[in-house]
């Protein structure tokens, strides 16, 4: 019957989103037990190529797409996620569709729940019959146990460890019985390392099943490790489809993003460090689960200041003591200055930004626009964008637009205007208006947390760059908290690594691994105070 | 000690989540006191308002339940059941023919107001309450131009005793007195304590039944004879009881004591077969069963003494066929929570989003909720008015909602949680104050209109309050999520 070896063919496949072409005559052949990654920068259009293949109706109101779609031997064009999921296409999606008041078993059954008849039911419609919730758990297990997952499939969701979440969507998926293909969409975005390395193992137990897998994803060291093959995709276009054993990660980070990764060159040796614009002593910040004890730190006007360290250490709550979001004690000194602790409206009339590392919770009003973001914290603490009318003060729109326009010029901010909200932007966007936000104080030290997580390659890159412009161009104060020690290597001057809520040492970039390691771990200064020989 | 703290966490936790229900607790007790009341007469003014309104209560669990929060649109269902009412007494058929009829007509009226409200409802997403609730006000206004306005002029209806003399409008009020009133009610009526005894000895059936069912297959033979027993003598007692023997003959009150006393041994083997094998099942629905029987038993013997006695209770009545009506939709409400129905009600309830991912429907389903909702209410009504005997035309359906939602909330639920027992017991409490309060109010400021005052003040109050409080609720879980 099967005469064709691929599970799915998509055919110049196009799309336009009123008058905007967003993806143009692209081609993907999987097999069935292959593991196909698509790599693409945000924006590059897989969203909107797996929107198609599921047939969400965002498609179907803006006119459908071009092209052709073929299933096994069938030429088909789904309407409804439904219909997808009856075509035997699922998705484990990358924000989990889990309901955290159901258990495993619930959740693997959602809309698929099992039911029974008995006396009072028989002659009911389907949905009036009572569930089965015995087969239900016997099936839940099954999909577990295929899974290598031992957990008891009666356990509610809610509290569970992240990693497991992403199991039992997946658990879900396999349990669906006529299931042909599955599209892993970031699945390992959220994911420690080990539950990432488990995930992946768990992929190619299902492509040995015979599952065809379209794997979407940023890591190209996780593409080199399970995929078959892999499609590229950069502004809705297809750039290449690679064997795995033809290419290197170099290669693909080249196609993915069409310009050549280079490290941003430092120019230290022509920056005027100045005297010491902030001094922290003796801080203590009560944020849960990155707590600071007892910390000093000092940093010059015109620096770089990379702070790292490992997760649950206490980096990220530095700035967020120092802006006064979490219970703080101790002395911060800002140009001689006291800063009154455990108040943000002082920290910012001191002229200090922050750009915080939970952008969706506390860097973003999500449902507003992004010129009104930009300007937000200006117009509340520095009287910016405002029209004095003596008895009451207006927002002057006209100056706020020109600048939110000329930060999008300068900051590369995609979207479609600036009147967009920011909640359905790209991570790499969100990023920037948050920095823009900051960048519109004019501050004299800025503080950024984590600024290139959850976004791409290419955003990375400009995000970083604008650092190191502000730095050299307006002689700006940043102090920079990241989990990625290349890229403080790339940017900072100085790298302090915070260990158990304290400074456990301050190095140079250039510094070696090892010192670097060493430090992160907590090691550094036990094995200095033994006086033994690090290398 | 650690044990200890550990309880006092847990002592706590209770009292600051169940703070409304303990505060209108302790107010019913302590009005109770105050307004100098008899038990009898308190207790008979109960069972009349619980059988009266408990139905409507009722109907706000299903959307609750499907995320839509508290239905106050439950006015449209009233106003189906009272059209029906309007339709029935008007034709003159009256009794159970008449009330059948309404039953009947009121529900394709309730369908297409639930069907329209689940629309409106659909459009406006996580703002359901404000929307139900203007809605119930807007609906008014349509009902009122029908009846006063297009009665008599657009729609012809000769009929001097319902009509206002001028011939256009429908009169004020409409008695049912020879025609609904008491239609049902007055089908069967049995003693407090005989329905007490009875709903008790059913209520341990049940549970006993269930839990036999459930571990049937893994009996050893001896357990299973045993359970035979047990379920031999409670058919007895429960024969016994629909032969009504009389109670008032002394050597059946000794044969009952004597059955009584024999069930008891039973009951406790039973109960601890029960607790034996319990440990598999959640602790939850174990601790929903012994709050079953820890229920059940003391009201059992109670009843079983109380006829003993020559107690005025055993002179109260409580109308059967209305008790089984809220039975049924007790059942009915927990059948439908447990069918692929009602899976996709609270999945829908728990996240929209997911829900629809997943392929359910989710305004099919919200749509489906509202109806059931609706026609749960018109039938309410019906009940409702069958009690009170007269029909305020335009007023009777307008606190409908409000009352039934402060009922419910002041027994626990909240807008995003409500159970059979909450619903049951906010009836309870509601309607103790509603009893006391003026008395209350009288013998302790002099002035019965204070009472008053601080019953619209409750029923509007504990709204606000429950609202209130919820949504602090959920700030403090977002807080706690955040850390």
């Amino acid at each position: 019957m099967k005469n064709n070896e691929y599970v799915l063919q998509m055919k110049n496949i196009s799309k336009e989103y009123y008058g905007n072409r967003v993806l143009k005559d692209i081609n993907l052949s999987v097999k069935a037990g292959e593991i196909h990654a698509i790599l693409g920068e945000n924006g590059a259009g897989k969203s909107t190529l797996m929107n198609i293949l599921f047939g969400m109706t965002v498609i179907h109101e803006t006119g459908g797409y071009e092209g052709e779609i073929v299933l096994d031997n069938d030429s088909i064009n789904i309407k409804s996620p439904v219909e997808a999921m009856d075509l035997g296409i699922g998705m484990v999606h990358q924000e989990f569709m889990l309901i955290p008041g159901y258990s495993i078993t619930e959740n693997i059954k959602l809309n698929r729940e099992i039911t029974k008849d008995n006396l009072v039911n028989k002659f009911l419609p389907d949905k009036l019959k009572t569930l089965d919730f015995k087969k239900m758990g016997t099936d839940a297990r099954k999909a577990l146990d295929t899974l290598g997952m031992g957990i008891d499939e009666w356990v509610k969701v809610a509290g569970m460890p992240i990693g497991y979440m992403q199991f039992i969507e997946i658990a879900r998926e396999i349990d669906k019985k006529n299931i042909k293909l599955l599209v892993f969409d970031e699945p390992t975005a959220v994911l420690t390392e080990s539950e990432a390395s488990n995930l992946l193992k768990a992929m190619v137990k299902i492509k040995e099943a015979g599952i065809a897998i379209l794997f979407i994803t940023h890591r190209l060291d996780e593409v080199m490790e399970v995929a078959d093959n892999v499609t590229i995709l950069r502004d809705g276009e297809l750039v290449a489809t690679k064997k795995n054993n033809e290419t290197n990660v170099m290669q693909l980070a080249e196609l993915m993003v069409g310009r050549k990764i280079e490290k941003i060159k430092k120019s230290s040796t022509e920056k005027r460090i100045g005297e010491t614009i902030l001094s922290i002593e003796n801080l203590n910040v009560m944020m849960p689960g990155e707590e600071i004890k007892g910390l000093n730190l000092e940093v010059k006007a015109g620096e770089i200041y990379g702070i790292g360290g490992l997760a649950g250490q206490g980096k990220i709550g530095i700035a967020n003591g120092v802006m006064g979001i979490y219970p703080t004690s101790g002395e911060i000194t800002i140009k001689g200055e006291k800063l009154k602790l455990n108040n943000p409206k002082d920290a910012l009339n001191k002229n200090i930004a922050f750009v915080s590392e939970d952008r969706r919770g506390m860097g973003l009003l999500l449902d507003t626009s992004i010129e009104m973001n930009i300007a937000i914290t200006a117009i509340q603490n520095k009287g910016g964008f405002i029209r004095n009318f003596v008895l009451f003060t207006q927002v002057n729109n006209k100056e706020m637009k020109s600048h939110a326009l000329n930060m999008i010029k300068e900051l590369d901010i995609r979207c479609r205007s600036e009147k967009q909200v920011t909640r359905r932007l790209s991570g790499g966007n969100q990023q920037k208006v948050c920095i823009a936000r900051a960048l519109t104080l004019e501050p004299a030290i800025l503080f950024v947390s984590e600024p290139t997580r959850g976004i791409d390659v290419g955003a990375k890159k400009i995000v970083l760059d604008t650092l190191v412009k502000l730095n050299k161009e307006l002689g700006m104060t940043i102090v920079m908290t990241s989990s990625e020690l290349a890229e403080l290597r790339s940017v900072c001057d100085k790298i302090a690594i915070i260990s158990e809520g304290k400074v456990e040492g301050i190095l140079s970039p250039d510094a070696s691994d090892v010192d670097f390691g060493l430090m992160m771990a907590g090691e550094y200064k036990k094995m200095q105070s033994k006086g033994d020989d690090i290398k | 000690m650690a044990d200890r703290k550990e309880l006092f966490d847990n002592i706590k936790s209770f009292f600051v989540s169940n703070m409304v229900t303990i505060v209108f607790v302790i107010l019913g007790i302590v009005g109770f006191y105050y307004s100098g009341l008899s038990l009898p007469f308190f207790v008979n003014e109960l069972s009349i308002r619980i059988t009266r309104n408990s139905l409507l209560v009722l109907a706000l669990i299903i959307p609750v339940l499907a995320g839509m929060g508290l239905n106050f649109a439950i006015v449209l269902g009233a106003m189906a059941g009272q059209v029906a009412i309007i339709a029935v007494t008007h034709w003159g058929i009256i009794g159970v023919r008449g009330f059948m009829l309404a039953m009947l007509l009121s529900v394709p009226l309730a369908i297409v107001f639930g069907y329209l409200t689940g629309k409106l409802l659909n459009k406006t997403k996580g703002k359901e309450m404000i929307t139900s609730l203007i809605l119930g006000f807007f609906a008014n206004g349509i009902y009122q131009l029908v009846f006063l306005i297009l009665i008599g002029t657009l729609i012809p209806m000769d009929n001097p005793v319902m009509v206002l003399s001028s011939g256009v409008g429908l009169r004020v009020s409409l008695d049912l007195t020879g025609g609904l009133k008491y239609a049902i009610d007055h089908i069967w009526m049995m003693s407090i304590p005989w329905t007490a005894l009875t709903m008790s000895t059913y209520t341990m059936l049940f549970v006993l039944i269930r839990f036999y069912i459930n571990k049937a297959g893994k009996m050893t033979k001896k357990v299973k004879n045993t359970h035979l027993y047990i379920l031999a003598v409670a058919v007895i007692v429960a024969l016994g009881n629909i032969y009504r023997i009389n109670m008032i003959d002394e050597n059946s009150a000794f044969l009952w004591a004597l059955l009584a006393t024999i069930s008891l041994p039973i009951l406790y083997i039973a109960m601890k077969l029960y607790f034996d094998q319990s440990e598999k099942m959640t602790k939850k629905s174990a601790q929903k069963h012994y709050y079953f029987v820890a229920f059940a038993l003391p009201s059992f013997l109670l009843s079983l003494y109380i006829m003993r006695t020559a107690s005025i209770f055993n002179m109260l009545r409580v109308p059967i066929i209305t008790v089984l009506a809220i039975a049924i939709v007790c059942v009915f409400t927990v059948y439908i929570m447990k069918t692929k129905l009602g899976q996709d009600l609270k999945t829908v309830g728990q996240d929209r989003h997911i829900a629809t991912t997943a392929g359910i429907h989710s305004d099919k389903t919200r749509l489906t909720a509202i109806i059931i909702s609706t026609v749960l209410a018109s039938w309410g009504q019906l009940f409702f008015l069958q009690n009170l005997g007269t029909m305020s035309t335009y007023g009777s359906h307008e606190q409908v909602g409000m009352f039934s939602i402060a009922a419910l909330l002041i027994g626990g639920a909240s807008v995003s949680k409500a159970t059979i027992g909450q619903a049951l017991l906010g009836v309870v409490l509601f309607h103790t104050l509603f009893i006391v309060s003026p008395l209350a109010g009288r013998n302790v400021f002099g002035d019965a209109q204070l009472g008053e005052f601080f019953r619209a003040f409750v029923a509007y109050g504990v709204i606000g309050l429950s609202l209130g409080m919820h949504a602090w609720k959920k700030q403090i879980q977002s807080r706690n999520s955040l850390k």
